[in-house]
């Protein structure tokens, strides 16, 4: 490796450099100073993220770095930026519940630096490995966090649960990836291609590219690998499953589209049915088991499970609409989740306590008007109702499904999307027909901006998509 | 006519109001003032500067006229506005109707009078935004938009079961148009364009244009609502508030109507020639049935939503005929309707507003001191069965013409339906009305207010004005019914050759 090629490298992976870095020194800094310094290194945390996401943005520079391992593109700049911006948002709502959910130590702060560096890797990740690394790295840290709050039941639950079904999912990822790699001869996802196209493909190498695909479609929480998500997101503490909801399933939905659009395009066929299966079964599973539930974290576990379901049916396309599609998906998907999540973090009752029911939204729109407002428009949004930005999420994947004449899963899509409109409009029927039962503390700020900034994208979204449906359509390119 | 862009403005007008009302303050009874004395100046203003539309309409030009276009969302998707003779009257009685809507609120509306107010707006801003796109996903924005709005408003401030009644309308309608979408996505992809005005020059190959025509007519069909997917109505109209009732059978079950003649008939003719049969069918069922049922009805609210269901028969009847009578006598029949209906639910809500009860049996001889409404709802009821003189017979009359020329039995079974609606509606007017006033809660009932005299007596004006004359209705719809018939046959004749040359 010439001293050119490193120096390109490092420019091309600066922003994981700066992260890396980073997250060691304020680890130094908290580790000198104690707990007391919680807030500092989370102000400094969220600086860092910062500094990375203006990077990606403003310095330009696309290519292939360290030998292969690691990819920038427009692709994958777009979703690191996407998840920066997530990771920045759940760490700035997680302030003012630091207390009370016990996440004031300096090692919230350096995890969730830690696990955001692991999403950025996994999404430049242009090689088995070095995708098996970076997962890691995102998970490791992943387990800790929902465990965070070690005095709690619930929350030592959730980090175990997530740690032994995220290990299985792991080892059968590896295992995937040695028969992929024994039948190609490759662990490079140029060099894979290569290999699929110039020959037929076996039958071992089919059951590679299955565990790979089981493993990422356990971290972005598809049926059938969401067994873990519920639990998860009901006992972590509710800023770290705002994290959870945002990040990780950017990354994972990124590498999942890398390595089925880049390695394995040539078995197109293959791989298909399995993403439209995995799409049919979330997509209905999100629909029908949100109904019955009560507790209004596990409902968005269910509603994540089939908004997952949406976007892979423009992965399921396999073609440049269906990936810009899956793009303009996430964003969406994820600015309505953040949105959803700080509004679940204002339900808290005068005395302190958090409450997580779904009644006690109750009569909201007299108590909080605007936060009723904003809910509303946020759960509108995700039934898939225009003029809402939901809506438009929903029509470039379908789009994309009818252009690649996927009409059965277009049609199961679009009816799974009425039984899930059942559950957001009873959301919305508790906080506008219902009267109130309590009501609930003065909301903080930091929580007003984001539900704010939320609600104002999804209603605004039919004046400013333009340019978010270009750059998406532009991340798309990189691969067709 | 100059540059200006009068559809967006018309379209857009009432967010203004809603910017306004929500600067404004609840409390106290100059903040109610105040909300109702904005809400009546925005929708009132609209009306009027939409005339201009009417004013500056070209009758002989079949085309679309005051075009807009832009590019949207920067993905092929245009933001293209114009109107032609078949929408730009149901822009004029969106906008028309709605300073109803708020005269109607006017006492009635106790709780959250500034939500409603912009839910109504909004509302609004939609419908119009329905009849004015030429693109066909702003189109599907706006027509799902609907629902949001409508939703609330029957939620809110519905009566007793209007939980029960806005999910089942809600989804109801929204499973209908789903499909509707996919069917747009699947015309964007064979014709490559969403753009209306390029589309309905696209022939579909005929095997596509069964699954499209289906499709579409799923959403349609409920929005209608023809007859089986009807059954959202009587419900969502016997819990909706008055102004609610009068928008959604004036105005929402015309997009379903619209939305058949602009796309149904004139982007997939050969689907609607083979379809016709069905669409006779169900449109007979619908007359003959819904008239049986609305006869039995206790409740006033339920039996006329029922006639609104029936009255919907001939719609479609008139538009499958597809010739000039049958389409020029659905679109004013649903005019006709629009304005017929919305003043029976206007009426309802006048005795409603007193007693606090639709059960047709709490009421009797109200003609003894209520003269002024008696004569009101007599002309309403006269004019939903369709007696000449009123604007309900030229629709009637004309769709039973236009298909009488395609199928005298279809005809037959229509007609018959006009003397099931005459007896379901003069028994109910000989109910409420007539007989001795016997019922003590009834006797202190005052006759017409000056508010309600306002509402009422415009609208008895237009529907025996155009029931005398209806030319200034049929002299805007000509020449693009004429156009639109021509197409249809056009592409008939060469389907047919197509299918001569092949043998």
């Amino acid at each position: 490796m010439t001293a050119e090629i490193l120096s390109l490298s490092l420019q091309l992976s600066m922003p994981e450099i700066i992260l890396a870095v980073g997250a060691l020194a304020l680890l130094m800094i908290g580790v000198f100073s104690g707990d007391k310094s919680a807030p500092t290194v989370t102000g400094l945390a969220v600086a860092l993220l910062a500094v990375a996401g203006l990077w990606l943005i403003f310095m330009p520079g696309e290519g292939v770095a360290y030998g292969g391992a690691f990819k920038l593109d427009a692709f994958g700049r777009f979703m690191k930026v996407l998840a920066l911006i997530g990771s920045i948002t759940a760490m700035v709502m997680s302030v003012g519940h630091a207390k009370s959910d016990q996440l004031n130590r300096f090692e919230f702060p350096v995890l969730l630096v830690l696990s955001t560096l692991g999403m950025l890797l996994l999404i430049s990740a242009n090689d088995l490995i070095a995708f098996y690394l970076a997962l890691e790295l995102m998970s490791l840290a992943l387990y800790v966090i929902a465990a965070f709050n070690r005095d709690s039941l619930r929350s030592t639950e959730a980090g175990l649960k997530y740690f032994v079904l995220g290990a299985l999912s792991s080892g059968m990822m590896l295992y995937g990836m040695s028969l992929v790699y024994g039948f190609t001869g490759n662990t490079g996802f140029e060099g894979i291609a290569k290999v699929l196209s110039a020959e037929t493909r076996g039958l071992g190498l089919i059951f590679g590219m299955v565990f790979v695909l089981a493993g990422a479609c356990f971290k972005i929480s598809a049926v059938p690998f969401h067994m873990w998500t519920p639990d998860v997101y009901e006992g972590a503490p509710t800023p770290v499953t705002a994290f959870f909801a945002a990040g990780p399933k950017v990354a994972a939905m990124a590498i999942l589209v890398r390595i089925v659009s880049d390695a394995f395009l040539p078995i197109v066929a293959d791989w298909r049915q399995i993403i439209v299966f995995v799409s049919i079964a979330s997509m209905l599973l999100g629909s029908f088991a949100a109904i019955g539930q009560r507790n209004i974290k596990r409902l968005m576990a269910y509603s994540s499970i089939g908004h997952m379901g949406y976007a892979l049916v423009g992965l399921a396309a396999g073609s440049e609409t269906g990936v810009s599609g899956v793009v303009l998906y996430m964003t969406i998907y994820m600015v309505m989740t953040l949105g959803t999540f700080a509004c679940i973090m204002a339900m808290r009752r005068k005395d302190g306590e958090n409450v997580e029911n779904v009644d006690d939204l109750a009569g909201l729109s007299s108590t909080k008007p605007f936060m009723a407002v904003v809910l509303t428009a946020l759960m509108f949004s995700m039934a898939g109702i225009p003029p809402l930005a939901g809506f438009f999420a929903k029509y470039f994947v379908f789009v994309a499904a009818i252009e690649a004449k996927l009409y059965a899963l277009a049609v199961i899509g679009v009816l799974s999307s009425v039984v899930g409109a059942y559950y957001y409009l009873r959301i919305v029927k508790l906080m506008w027909f219902d009267e109130a039962k309590g009501e609930f503390a003065r909301i903080s700020g930091e929580l007003r901006l984001v539900f704010g900034l939320s609600g104002l994208f999804v209603t605004a979204y039919v004046l400013i998509g333009g340019p978010i449906g270009t750059a998406a359509s532009a991340a798309a390119k990189s691969f067709f | 006519m100059t540059d200006w862009p009068i559809l967006s403005t018309v379209t857009f007008l009432p967010l203004v109001g809603v910017l306004l009302l929500l600067l404004t303050r609840e409390d106290g009874p100059f903040g109610r003032r105040n909300i109702l004395n904005v809400s009546l100046f925005t929708t009132v203003f609209t009306f009027i500067v939409s005339l201009f539309i009417w004013i500056g309409f070209d009758n002989s030009n079949a085309g679309f006229q005051m075009v807009e276009k832009h590019d949207w969302l920067g993905t092929g998707i245009s933001y293209h506005l114009g109107v032609d003779g078949i929408s730009m009257l149901f822009v004029i009685l969106t906008t028309f109707l709605m300073p109803f809507c708020v005269l109607a609120s006017w006492n009635t509306i106790e709780k959250r009078l500034k939500e409603y107010m912009i839910a109504f707006l909004l509302l609004e801003v939609v419908m119009t935004g329905v009849f004015v796109s030429l693109d066909v996903v702003l189109f599907y924005v706006f027509f799902e938009a609907t629902l949001i709005p409508m939703f609330v408003i029957i939620g809110v401030w519905g009566g007793k079961d209007r939980v029960y009644a806005s999910y089942k309308f809600f989804l109801y309608t929204l499973l209908g148009s789903v499909l509707m979408m996919l069917a747009i996505m699947a015309m964007y992809w064979q014709a490559g364009t969403t753009d209306i005005t390029e589309l309905l020059k696209y022939g579909f190959p005929a095997g596509m244009q069964t699954w499209l025509w289906l499709a579409c007519f799923a959403a349609f069909a409920v929005k209608m609502p023809m007859w089986p997917v009807h059954t959202w109505l009587p419900d969502a109209h016997v819990q909706a508030p008055t102004a609610g009732s009068v928008i959604l059978a004036g105005v929402m079950l015309k997009l379903g109507g619209y939305g058949m003649i602009r796309f149904s008939l004139a982007m997939f003719p050969i689907a609607s020639e083979h379809f016709a049969p069905l669409v006779f069918a169900l449109s007979v069922i619908a007359i003959i049935y819904t008239s049986l049922v609305a006869m039995m009805q206790d409740d006033i609210k339920k039996l006329i939503a029922y006639s609104s269901v029936a009255h919907m028969g001939y719609v479609t009847m008139g538009i499958f005929a597809a010739n000039v009578q049958g389409v020029q006598g659905a679109i004013f029949q649903m005019l006709s309707h629009g304005i017929v209906s919305g003043a029976l639910f206007l009426c309802v809500g006048v005795v409603y507003d007193r007693l606090h009860t639709r059960e047709i049996s709490a009421y009797g001889g109200l003609v003894n001191n209520m003269p002024k409404y008696a004569v009101a709802f007599m002309i309403f009821t006269m004019a939903n069965v369709g007696l000449p003189g009123t604007s309900g017979f030229v629709g009637e009359f004309l769709t039973i013409i236009g298909v009488f020329r395609v199928n005298t039995w279809v005809a037959l079974f229509a007609a018959t339906g006009v003397i099931l609606s005459a007896s379901y509606a003069l028994w109910l007017y000989r109910r409420v009305i007539f007989g001795a006033l016997e019922k003590e809660s009834l006797k202190g009932l005052l006759d017409l207010s000056g508010r309600e005299k306002l509402i009422l007596y415009p609208l008895i004006a237009l529907t025996i004005f155009y029931g005398f004359y209806p030319a200034p209705i049929f002299d805007a719809t000509a020449a693009s019914v004429d156009l639109l018939v021509n197409n249809y046959s056009a592409a008939l004749a060469a389907a047919k050759d197509l299918a001569l040359n092949v043998h």
